[in-house]
């Protein structure tokens, strides 16, 4: 029990005194999650709704795929993008392993089926209540799926949280392909990690509560945003 | 047969799904400014039928459309709005169906729309924060706003409480004063006699009766059934 | 278009302009760097942190270290993603230099290993000899962790058994644990489940979670753990940094770089001791 006392007041501290080594990996971390969130959205998002919108071939297969890769291990998506990136594979000219650039690829690759997944439900949900009438104005079948996208927009803010929530989480990748170098690709899990390893479990438990806090606070503003126009808290029916 | 001043007209047509035939051999015609009530009991096919009119359903048999292709629309008993303001809803429809009048002409029916139902005032709320009787109105001026030769209603008080109801039918009795066609289906025999030109009665997939309002409601022993109908023998009630 | 849309677009541009913006300095960032593949154990001593800022102000050159264990660290020299090699297994090292990936292996300095274990010392292993604390600890139950990760810990684990004329795994004890990890979650275990275990010294300097662990036995020749370090051959990695590289290793071998690995110090004690061929 001794462990969680001290980690709760090694969090206070760190965070009172805004240590800059802590601040500099803490907004490392979000950089690196949040535009690999961003990237993997803009992807993610098309991919969804013209999966719900769209009938063809192999689409079930193509489906079944994508809830596989929900599954993919951090680890597993690290090793194989640091295959690539390695100077003797594939991309070894590009010269980005062991950087924040890599760390982003990683990310985006683990995030994006999530989603993917998650937008593909949503939008098929909104176009089995209003698809019909949509239609009937003369929009496409994509374009129908990206109206519900925006129609649903509290919901896909939900699942980007989601996504983000895993991006920053995770360890496996952003560790094998960033290299956890100091001042350079450590980020707040792989410090958590290497506190862990060290032995200095209070601190690694702390670092822990202090990116929690973080994201709390993020959430929180979020959830302050103004719904207007179109806010979910407002509807009548 | 070929009526030449009808708008829409179906001849022998059929719509079967899935070896279920929704509508049989239904021969109709829709002549300019005629405010036509598709009424019957419940499963007669009275959806189907406006859809088949409209042209959006698969169908054996003929359906001819009056040369020059005028608009039509349809609006349903439960309206689908985006959640975005009430303006925007009709922004977004006017820009989906008609891209080629230019901003300001699409601005100025969305105006008029709103103005003509009532809901002027109410534009720049949230389109769901609405009521069901504002809701529907505003269903009606994103339909009204594309300036539909014919505008097809599917049941659009079914959902609605009384006073809500009295709205949006002097809504449809406005357009119908300016000559807009309508086709409405309802199960609510008041709303046929107060509003209708002409009733049709549907039962079982077939067009039973085809008379002007007055007639079909003189109870002149026509049709068995459709005396059991207006009677309230059927399942459908006299509002 | 819509108010709510607008102020729901306008957080998320706030929120991702700033993020993407801080990612790149690191990609503009500057070219004199090198990258140095080095191990866990080094790394948590503490001595980079000390030595590459005089390393750098001596030559405007930036080492990003990757800290793994030492079969990973010459794995990344094989496939050309560290440019230089700063490890402790000399079979390991002459290996990785005899198939060619790098020109030669030199030694620079060397640490020793201690033999933590309960301060009440059940297994009577207290002294400063280390094979036969090893050979004592074979015939009891007592626990004993290793590494087990073909670290270079690991590997002079191995080394000190074989020399008590046991082979592992075959001839392990029933106290063995192999757990596959770093040095300090080796630490960790041998802490809280009071078990004997090896460790180089930097390590256990830093370590916190001591529990009742105490050092039984030092000092012992055998348990001196010599570093090298490996430049990565050009001729099999065309990307690889060899000059910049190299003017690492002449630093490090030069008096100037000998000084400051002498002067670094835990808690008043010297760690590691320069030994480079003069």
């Amino acid at each position: 029990m001794n462990a969680f006392a001290d980690s709760a007041a090694t969090a206070a501290g760190l965070i009172v005194h805004a240590d800059p080594v802590l601040v500099r990996t803490m907004a490392l971390s979000f950089a690196v999650s949040g535009a690999a969130c961003a990237i993997a959205a803009v992807f993610g998002l098309f991919a969804g709704a013209w999966l719900a919108a769209t009938r063809f071939r192999g689409r079930r297969v193509m489906l079944w795929a994508l809830d596989t890769m929900l599954a993919l291990p951090s680890v597993v998506v690290g090793l194989v993008v640091y295959l690539l990136l390695s100077r003797s594979g594939p991309l070894g000219s590009w010269g980005i392993l062991f950087t924040p650039v890599a760390m982003v690829i990683a990310q985006t690759i683990l995030v994006l089926p999530v989603i993917a997944a998650l937008a593909r439900q949503v939008v098929a949900g909104a176009l089995r209540d209003g698809g019909e009438q949509l239609r009937s104005f003369g929009a496409g079948p994509l374009a129908c799926a990206l109206l519900m996208l925006l129609h649903e927009r509290w919901a896909v803010l939900t699942l980007l949280l989601i996504a983000f929530g895993r991006a920053i989480a995770e360890v496996g990748a952003v560790m094998i392909v960033g290299g956890n170098i100091d001042g350079v690709t450590r980020v707040m899990t792989t410090s958590i990690a290497l506190e862990t390893s060290k032995g200095d479990l209070p601190l690694a438990l702390a670092l822990g509560v202090v990116l929690l806090a973080v994201v709390a606070l993020l959430n929180g503003l979020i959830a302050l945003l103004p719904r207007e126009a179109g806010g979910e808290r407002a509807e009548a029916s | 047969m070929a009526t030449t001043d009808a708008l829409i007209e179906i001849a022998d047509a059929s719509v079967n799904f899935g070896g279920v035939a929704a509508v049989q051999g239904a021969s109709l015609a829709i002549r300019r400014g005629e405010f036509v009530a598709v009424v019957g009991p419940n499963g007669s096919g009275k959806t189907t039928l406006l859809r088949l009119l409209h042209g959006v359903v698969a169908h054996s048999g003929l359906r001819i459309v009056q040369a020059g292709g005028e608009p039509q629309a349809m609006v349903f008993q439960r309206p689908f709005l985006l959640r975005l303001s009430a303006r925007d809803n009709l922004r977004l429809a006017l820009w989906l169906a008609a891209r080629r009048w230019p901003a300001q002409e699409r601005r100025a029916r969305i105006d008029a729309a709103l103005r003509k139902v009532g809901l002027w005032p109410l534009r720049e709320r949230a389109a769901r924060s609405l009521s069901g009787g504002e809701q529907q109105r505003l269903a009606l001026a994103r339909a009204w706003a594309l300036g539909p030769a014919v505008l097809f209603l599917d049941e659009p008080t079914a959902s609605l409480d009384p006073s809500a109801k009295k709205e949006v039918e002097s809504v449809l009795a406005a357009f119908a004063a300016e000559g807009t066609t309508l086709v409405m289906s309802t199960h609510n025999l008041g709303q046929a006699k107060r509003l209708a030109t002409r009733v049709v009665f549907m039962d079982e997939g077939r067009i039973a009766l085809d008379l002007p309002t007055a007639d079909f409601f003189a109870r002149s022993g026509r049709d068995a059934r459709a005396d059991r109908f207006l009677a309230g023998d059927l399942p459908w009630s006299l509002d | 278009m819509v108010a709510g849309l607008s102020n729901f677009r306008r957080a998320f541009l706030a929120a991702l302009v700033p993020a993407l913006l801080s990612i790149a300095p690191e990609a503009a960032a500057q070219d004199r760097f090198i990258t140095m593949a080095s191990t866990t154990s080094t790394e948590q001593s503490g001595l980079f942190a000390y030595l590459l800022p005089a390393f750098k102000a001596a030559t405007g050159i930036d080492v990003r270290v990757v800290a793994v264990g030492t079969g990973q660290a010459l794995d990344m020299g094989r496939r050309g993603d560290a440019d230089v090699l700063f490890v402790h297994d000399r079979v390991g090292e002459e290996k990785f230099v005899a198939e060619g990936w790098g020109q030669k292996r030199t030694d620079v300095m060397f640490n020793d290993f201690v033999l933590l274990g309960p301060k009440a010392d059940p297994g009577g292993t207290r002294g400063s000899d280390i094979v036969a604390a090893l050979a004592k600890l074979a015939t009891s139950p007592l626990r004993f962790v290793s590494r087990g990760d073909k670290s270079g810990t690991h590997a002079a684990e191995l080394r000190l058994w074989q020399l008590a004329g046991i082979d592992i795994p075959a001839g392990k004890a029933a106290g063995y644990l192999a757990c596959g990890c770093g040095m300090g979650p080796a630490l960790n275990i041998a802490s809280s489940s009071n078990a004997y275990v090896l460790t180089d010294r930097g390590t256990w300097l830093s370590f916190r979670n001591r529990g009742d662990l105490a050092v039984l036995v030092e000092g012992d020749r055998r348990l001196f753990n010599q570093y090298g370090v490996i430049v990565v051959d050009p001729a099999k990695h065309p990307y690889t940094k060899t000059a910049l590289a190299q003017a690492f290793a002449d630093w490090v071998l030069s008096p100037a770089g000998q000084g400051v690995i002498a002067s670094y110090r835990i808690g008043g004690e010297q760690l590691f001791f320069p030994n480079a061929p003069k």
